[in-house]
């Protein structure tokens, strides 16, 4: 059997130094909220909608609370109040502060104890309503079985919702396990998540719940007649981490994509605020049932993928240590790494083996996410087809949770449906072939993958330590993370983030925490 | 001198060529013949489809081998390149030192709705891409890498108030053509501030070639295979002839 002879008291040093960091933020976790944090609060009370000209109804209403300078108290109080004095539901609310006939903060607050009982019934409401959710995905797996490990998560982008649900059929017949709808390529940096289906987009197609609800109905379908349930995932990334991860419970999204540091790095956004955000949207992950995704392969996307092999480590680990506090268990932490070492390099399956290995031994429980090669695909494609080919070995040689796989004209266009299906075949091809081999072999104790593997945990451990003593924001201010400087007050979205007054009330957050344990 | 070339399979002029492509028919022996006699509509002489795949929901995929009698006189091939000499990083210093004597500034950006950093980092970022060095790390160069999503105004902006010598836009996504609609709108804003001739203006990404900049109104292109290296060569010598001038 394929396995590393890891030196213990490295991972452990390593853990212990993860654990450090995360642990340093509880002052923000438990003091400060953010207005997607809220927004999301309302969307859970069942509020949706938007304005004819396309804002959405829960920034409205946050947007009202946070000029009258009274969001920091939460905005389930002000709603429910408004509920409790004018006998309405939490819809009819948004519709008439829409409709420019309430201001919230008008109407003076009843006593506590009657917005409790009023919040804790609709929050037991709609929690009940993800319960089932889950029990609904838990029921499918029981009837037609687990997913098959590594399971083949392939994308759609086309911009168009329904083309999309076209091609996602036709890659779950094709085998597919996972399907991706590919975002919009501006949506990470708006404020806001876009209302109903949509028909045109770039580079993918908006994440919206209409959306989301459309390709799962479909999937359902086309699951229920293949006796194979697909799963569905979108991105809980960007300004909306907490408001797209309701959605996808409220609709039974399977996987989200949920990484606790990659808006900072790479969409540049503000680190309190992504952190602050990635903590409650991991918790509405955790509580669906959802597995989420990290996004490991970005490091490698912009660095070298030996000289930098440790930040993905590093970061696997802080993704970790981020998703325990939110109460993700490690079954359902999809952690990411990818195979992007450059082809001209001697022994570069190799050193991907080593890499792969580590990450499989370092979270044995891990649903991993294994990300294809991207940097040196090229428009030759039948060369870029080849190195998926060796990606897919790799791929089920160390048994990755999730492959997602690699398309030949990854450089040139998003997939075409024949693109798609031949990634299809490489990896049923490929997995097969190779089903069992790992079990027929093992490294020889002093292997260069042995070596090389303590050698990423090494630097991955002291870079840890590192960042643990002098604090994760001081080192990403210093540009220790991805070579990128992002200071604490900088970036994308600080200005929604706030202070909670000690009455603030996050009725969705308290009974959630309630129920995971934390 | 003409001269007339046709595809080569393994016998000259033989014009074989090789074909992929899905249609919304069904994988039987209908649907095979469909694709035989699309590829005789499009002025194949012989068509052989070598195979064929189911791609559930009504489409089938096809692989087919067809020759051509269509041939090209290469002598009659103009195109538009970026025809600068290529320098190394220590040639350009030297050559910006001798030749312009002062620093070259240069902001960069991924405009508009583009996501994508990863071309206007090969390029710009210091350490480079496959062993070239970016234009960040040149002595000559005062590069500014202003990253992703940048709206064109922010762009023009950042080089006015820098005075900048080059701006260089990266564009990766380009479905439904978006990089032509972002790149025609940075040059109409550059045109109605008045800085498009105050500056050389450079574009590159997957699917750009120096025609299609040309064509936008750009100085220069570059596509896909470029390094750091093209890029600051044409900047340092394009430069330094428009102040000889």
């Amino acid at each position: 059997m394929l396995k590393l002879d890891l030196d213990n008291n490295l991972v452990s040093r390593a853990r212990a130094a993860a654990t450090k960091i995360s642990s340093d933020f509880d002052w923000l976790f438990n003091g400060y909220s953010s207005v997607t944090i809220e927004r999301t609060v309302l969307r859970l009370m069942g509020i949706d909608g938007a304005t004819e000209d396309g804002k959405p109804l829960p920034n409205l209403l946050v947007d009202q609370l946070q000029s009258a300078g009274a969001l920091h108290k939460g905005a389930a109080i002000w709603v429910a109040n408004a509920m409790h004095h004018k006998s309405l539901t939490a819809q009819e609310v948004a519709d008439s502060v829409t409709r420019g006939e309430l201001q919230l903060t008008a109407l003076p607050l009843a006593e506590p104890g009657v917005l409790y009982n009023l919040l804790s019934a609709l929050s037991e409401k709609m929690l009940g309503q993800i319960k089932a959710q889950k029990a609904q995905r838990e029921g499918y797996f029981e009837k037609y079985g687990p997913r098959r490990k590594p399971a083949i998560y392939v994308i759609v982008a086309t911009g168009n919702i329904y083309e999309d649900l076209t091609q996602a059929r036709a890659a779950a017949r094709e085998g597919a396990d996972i399907i991706a709808v590919i975002r919009s390529t501006a949506q990470s940096l708006l404020d806001y998540v876009p209302y109903g289906a949509t028909l045109v987009g770039f580079g993918g197609t908006y994440a919206t719940q209409e959306n989301f609800r459309i390709m799962r109905k479909g999937l359902d379908e086309v699951s229920e007649e293949l006796g194979r349930y697909i799963s569905l995932t979108n991105y809980a990334s960007g300004l909306c981490m907490p408001e797209i991860a309701a959605m996808g419970a409220i609709e039974r999204l399977d996987l989200m994509l949920n990484d606790a540091m990659y808006g900072i790095l790479f969409r540049d956004i503000n680190p309190k605020r992504t952190l602050l955000d990635q903590y409650f949207a991991r918790m509405i992950n955790a509580f669906a049932g959802i597995e989420i995704q990290t996004g490991e392969d970005n490091y490698l996307t912009t660095s070298d993928a030996i000289e930098k092999a440790y930040t993905v480590t590093a970061s696997q680990l802080l993704n970790e240590s981020f998703a325990l506090k939110s109460g993700v268990k490690p079954d359902k932490m999809g952690l990411g790494h990818a195979y992007e070492i450059d082809p001209e390099k001697e022994n570069s399956f190799t050193y991907e083996l080593a890499h792969a290995m580590l990450t499989r031994q370092l979270f044995p429980d891990a649903p991993v996410k294994y990300m294809p090669p991207t940097k040196f695909a090229s428009g030759n494609i039948y060369k870029t087809h080849l190195m998926d080919a060796m990606f897919n070995f790799v791929g089920q040689l160390t048994g990755q949770g999730v492959q997602l796989l690699g398309m030949m004209t990854e450089a040139i266009h998003t997939p075409h449906l024949v693109d798609r299906s031949l990634a299809i075949e490489n990896a049923e091809y490929i997995f097969r072939a190779v089903k069992d081999l790992g079990d027929s072999l093992q490294l020889s104790p002093d292997s260069f993958i042995n070596r090389r593997a303590n050698s990423v945990l090494l630097e991955a451990t002291e870079f840890l330590e590192k960042v643990a003593a002098e604090g994760m924001f001081s080192a990403m201010a210093a540009g220790d993370f991805a070579e990128i400087k992002r200071p604490e007050n900088g970036g994308k979205g600080l200005d929604g983030v706030f202070e909670r007054d000690p009455d603030y009330f996050n009725p969705f957050m308290e009974q959630m925490k309630k129920e995971l344990g934390l | 001198m003409t001269h007339i070339v046709k595809p080569y399979g393994d016998t000259l002029n033989d014009g074989k060529v090789q074909l992929s492509f899905a249609l919304p028919v069904l994988t039987d022996a209908h649907g095979k013949e469909a694709a035989r006699v699309l590829i005789l509509s499009m002025g194949f002489d012989e068509a052989e489809i070598t195979c064929m795949r189911d791609l559930g929901e009504g489409f089938t995929h096809f692989i087919a081998y067809a020759s051509t009698s269509a041939s090209v006189d290469t002598s009659k091939i103009k195109v538009k390149v970026v025809e600068t000499p290529v320098m190394e990083m220590e040639e350009t210093d030297l050559y910006i030192a001798e030749h312009l004597g002062r620093e070259i500034t240069i902001v960069g950006a991924c405009i508009e709705s583009d996501a994508h950093t990863v071309g206007i980092d090969a390029i710009m970022n210091m350490k480079g891409y496959n062993h070239r060095f970016g234009l960040e790390r040149y002595q000559s160069f005062n590069a500014v890498n202003m990253g992703a999503q940048v709206a064109s105004e922010d762009l023009l902006a950042k080089a006015r108030e820098l005075s900048a010598d080059v701006i260089l836009v990266s564009q990766v996504v380009t479905q439904k053509n978006i990089h032509i609609q972002n790149l025609t709108r940075l040059i109409e804003l550059a045109e109605a501030e008045g800085l498009r001739d105050k500056m050389l203006f450079i574009c590159g990404g997957p699917r750009i070639s120096h025609e299609l900049a040309i064509e936008l109104g750009y100085d220069a292109g570059f596509g896909t295979g470029t390094y750091s290296t093209d890029v600051a060569s044409y900047i340092a010598i394009t430069l330094s002839k428009k102040q000889a001038e």
